[in-house]
């Protein structure tokens, strides 16, 4: 089977909707809590299941898990109510992932182009924290912040192996 | 927080019994952890077959854990998800647990061992 990676249309009678035609999209605002967010992750990975692999599924609830739970822990940790906004885009490159709050902005440390390694946690010194941005970061390309008017917008592609590959499970 | 603990073969096995070991229950986790590991046993080892998914949350929760017991009773972990053995050895956290493929497993090698 060809992967259609030029561009070229998608063979004719299958059910892939890329490139052309309807993208599949998630859009969801929820409470900032964390069992709001198990919920926004369930009915997230939900509408992607058939088209991502085991492994990508996995990868996507974690990133996503620790990209949210950071802006409830930390975003809103202060006032302890918001709204997280989450909107999730399968293109033909992969999985556009958005994520907006009306948080405390997110530290420039968190997203340094460069990870400092010696802040890593080390595993012998047992750390009980500091793995979320190091697993974000080794996990997803394309990261972005951006700050307006007291929101925050962060966004970054998750890669897929297979464009429009539809899981047999 | 569903915890089930019993005494088997020397060894205090306690079985998480939840789909998810996230931000939104790894304190309740630690908590109920501290009271069942008071109970004395040779060896700790957590049963993780169930849980499907590990955030770093509840990954620090396993490592609080771990810190709470004395060198000479180290947490063991079995049964392991593939999703769950993932976030272990993306933080090299693999390298700081005995882990087994199985309880079946972690009591065998305790035997083993024994013997």
């Amino acid at each position: 089977m060809q992967a259609d990676r030029a561009g070229m249309p998608a063979a004719a009678g299958a059910e892939r909707e890329l490139p052309h035609g309807e993208a599949k999209i998630f859009h969801h605002s929820f409470s900032a809590d964390p069992l709001s967010v198990r919920t926004a992750l369930r009915t997230a990975l939900a509408r992607f299941l058939r088209q991502l692999t085991r492994e990508e599924s996995g990868t996507l609830e974690l990133v996503l898990a620790e990209v949210l739970n950071n802006i409830v822990e930390h975003g809103y940790g202060d006032s302890g109510v918001g709204t997280i906004t989450l909107s999730l885009v399968r293109d033909h490159r992969g999985l556009s992932c958005s994520i907006s709050d009306d948080g405390v902005e997110l530290p420039a440390s968190c997203l340094a182009r460069v990870a400092d390694e010696t802040l890593r946690p080390e595993p012998g010194a047992l750390p009980e924290g500091g793995f979320g941005w190091y697993l974000i970061r080794d996990l997803v390309e394309d990261l972005g912040y951006h700050r307006a008017d007291g929101r925050n917008l962060l966004a970054f592609r998750l890669p897929l192996a297979r464009e429009g590959h539809e899981m047999v499970n | 927080m569903n915890l089930y603990a019993e005494a088997r073969g020397g060894a205090l096995v306690v079985s998480v019994r939840e789909e998810r070991l996230d931000a939104a229950i790894a304190i309740r986790f630690k908590d109920r952890m501290r009271e069942v590991t008071s109970q004395p046993s040779a060896r700790v080892v957590l049963d993780l077959s169930a849980v499907e998914f590990l955030d770093s949350s509840g990954l620090g929760a396993v490592v609080a854990v771990m810190k709470s017991l004395p060198p000479e009773r180290p947490l063991e972990l079995a049964g392991l998800s593939p999703n769950v053995a993932r976030v272990f050895r993306l933080t090299r956290m693999d390298s700081v647990f005995n882990i087994h493929q199985s309880v079946a497993d972690a009591l065998a090698e305790g035997m083993r061992n024994a013997g």
